[in-house]
């Protein structure tokens, strides 16, 4: 059968997600597919420099999906474009490490990530609209993408473009192939993204903010598409994403990034159960209730501040309700919360934790998804 | 009928695939666009007496008679005689050769020259960009026309080297606007997807920027070659261009403008010509246009 090859390939994804699985619950520690340390990404612009990603730890596991919220501009993009090593002038790696798959690629030659790129590790953008190229059919586009990594033919590449096409759920993906791009939806020009960022069958799948483009009715069907494919291939997927709702439903971890930091990480349950950070609380509580339609939405007061505005102590202090003295002075360390949560925030050092009532008004709660 | 797509599958397809390229529904606006198709037909009317004016004036574009100077337009001569008893009308129609030709091999130098140019400046940046915007501002500088006589007159006076010149000249006008292209194309996301693939630089530059930035490129070819036609005429007057017996048409309005009160045909069919082909390459070039950017429409 022509397709043969292709669905053996997709099968072996399925059998490798179950022994990841397996590993899993059997209490052993996988080792990261993706481990960030200490990533640091300035821009350089002539009104000085822009620390946008300062500092920030993290690591992803085969087959998991990583959450990355915060609100815009605080480091989320640059992150997923450091990672892949894309970012280009005025900004600049200038401190950190990015190990992928045991290979460190902070400073791996352009040729090697041309080779990582798209082929282990793979991404997608915000903008269906404007992420393909609006001269050339999808079909072309989706070989290129093949023919980049895998020494096929034309035939046997279209034929596997065609089966990704079926795979993301799109209809008719011949007619499809021979399509440009301002015939289709957003909706549709996402799972053709999507299919083009998992042809060469990625270990890990970068989404930055794949829905928010989209009307709510297809952002639902792109997060199960996306999902079934991390359940089906074991891809693991960072989605980067402001929505919290997304996060709930869809991620296993999650990372709070706040003005380039990491400010708390956990498992999703977790997080939203008992955020530890002040500013994930807040986000928590903006988040509005349905069940709960008259009290005012809660806002958390003060702007983002822009990235180096802040350079004494924790990034938060001045929209902090709790911020102390010490806050104002220096970064908190992590401080450990069990089963792989931690928050960086000095409350936690204190005896009783979370100044208790105030906590509790407009933490936790909000959503319950 | 695009939501319907996404949750029925085998829905019909919103349009027939082959016939949605960019090129296809350009060609669609172009033959609805009347002027831009009058403009095409006079080109069209040119073209075929260049290439048939061997066949259709097989005695040359030189045979003189002087015992037939200077007469007016007859049955035998349609557009009279010029001051060598030659008939106007077959070295109009040989003239059509060079003037067709100058146009089109200068054009396409430039947009050849011009466009490596303008995607090195426009994609590396830099100083690359530094040195190739200043050397186009420097061309810019001077009125074409003087610039093309000046380099005319430091190679020598022939049409090739009128063409090297109109070429020349013509260059920044390409460079800048591929640049400027080039520089907002790159910025745009389906580069950095293409790049998140793994690309190469070479491959997005071919594959990725220079299809994106054709329609400008083509849109700007077309009308020059109406200004390096008027340009070669401009030499040709100046006796910079081809040199006779060439009947550049250009030449022969200089030739003849001693006659201009005595026999006016020998001036004012050269001059017809030459207005006639510029009026066609702009109207076609305006046609163009309107069919590739609906945008700019007025």
């Amino acid at each position: 059968m022509r397709f043969g090859k292709n669905i053996f390939y997709y099968r072996s994804y399925n059998v490798a997600i179950y022994v990841g699985l397996a590993a899993k619950g059997g209490g052993l520690l996988s080792e990261p597919i993706l481990a960030v340390k200490g990533l640091k990404t300035t821009f350089y612009t002539d009104d000085g420099q822009v620390p946008a990603v300062d500092g920030v730890d993290f690591s992803v596991r085969a087959g998991e999906i990583l959450g990355i919220v915060g609100e815009s501009g605080c480091g989320k993009s640059v992150t997923s474009l450091s990672i892949m090593r894309l970012v280009s002038a005025p900004g600049k790696i200038v401190d950190g490490r990015i190990v992928f798959n045991g290979e460190d690629i902070t400073h791996a030659s352009e040729k090697r990530m041309r080779q990582i790129r798209g082929d282990e590790m793979a991404m997608i953008f915000q903008e269906p609209m404007t992420s393909l190229n609006p001269v050339l059919t999808i079909g072309q586009q989706l070989v290129e993408a093949i023919r980049i990594h895998r020494k096929t033919s034309k035939r046997e590449a279209e034929a596997q473009a065609a089966e990704w096409l079926k795979l993301v759920g799109l209809p008719r993906p011949k007619d499809l192939l021979k399509s440009y791009p301002h015939q289709l939806s957003g909706g549709m020009r996402q799972r053709v993204m999507i299919a083009m960022a998992m042809v060469c069958g990625p270990k890990v799948l970068i989404a930055d903010e794949p829905t928010t483009a989209l009307d709510v009715t297809i952002q639902k069907q792109i997060l199960n598409l996306m999902k079934k494919l991390n359940r089906e291939t074991g891809t693991a997927i960072i989605l980067i994403t402001h929505d919290l709702g997304v996060v709930a439903e869809m991620c296993d971890r999650v990372i709070v990034m706040y003005a380039g930091k990491v400010v708390e990480e956990g498992p999703v349950k977790a997080i939203f159960k008992n955020p530890a950070h002040p500013y994930t609380k807040g986000l928590l509580a903006s988040v509005p209730d349905l069940r709960n339609r008259k009290k005012r939405l809660y806002s958390i007061p003060g702007n983002v501040p822009k990235p180096g505005e802040i350079t004494n102590g924790c990034p938060f202090h001045p929209r902090c309700e709790w911020a102390m003295d010490r806050c104002r002075g220096s970064l908190p360390e992590w401080a450990a919360l069990g089963a792989g949560h931690r928050a960086r925030c000095f409350l936690h050092d204190m005896k009783d934790g979370i100044a208790p009532g105030k906590g509790e008004s407009h933490g936790g709660t909000a959503v319950n998804r | 009928m695009e939501t319907m797509l996404e949750r029925k599958p085998g829905a019909p397809q919103p349009a027939k695939t082959a016939e949605a390229s960019l090129w296809y529904g350009a060609w669609r606006a172009l033959k609805k666009n009347k002027l831009a198709v009058i403009g095409a037909c006079i080109i069209l009317v040119f073209i075929l007496c260049a290439l048939l004016a061997p066949l259709l004036k097989p005695e040359g574009f030189d045979a003189e008679n002087l015992s037939a100077r200077l007469k007016p337009p007859s049955g035998a001569h349609w557009f009279g005689t010029d001051d060598f008893g030659r008939d106007i009308f077959t070295r109009i129609l040989y003239g059509a050769r060079i003037s067709l030709w100058v146009g089109f091999s200068s054009v396409t130098g430039a947009i050849i020259v011009g466009t490596v140019l303008g995607i090195l400046a426009g994609f590396y940046g830099r100083w690359i960009d530094m040195i190739i915007s200043r050397l186009f501002d420097i061309m810019l500088a001077f009125p074409s026309i003087l610039l093309a006589i000046a380099i005319v007159a430091v190679l020598g006076p022939s049409l090739q080297n009128a063409l090297i010149a109109i070429a020349t000249v013509n260059i920044p006008n390409f460079g800048r606007l591929v640049r400027s292209k080039v520089l907002s194309i790159k910025e745009e996301e389906y580069i950095l997807a293409a790049r998140a693939i793994g690309m190469k630089d070479s491959r997005i530059l071919l594959r990725h920027i220079l299809p994106n930035s054709l329609a400008p490129i083509i849109v700007q070819g077309t009308l020059s070659i109406a200004t390096a036609i008027l340009d070669a005429a401009a030499l040709g007057f100046l006796g910079l261009g081809a040199q006779p017996p060439h009947p550049e048409w250009g030449r022969m309005l200089s030739d003849s403008r001693q006659y201009i009160t005595d026999a006016p045909w020998t001036v004012i069919f050269p001059g017809l010509a030459i207005a006639l082909t510029v009026l066609g390459f702009n109207l076609l070039g305006d046609g163009v246009r309107d069919a590739l950017d609906p945008k700019m429409k007025k």
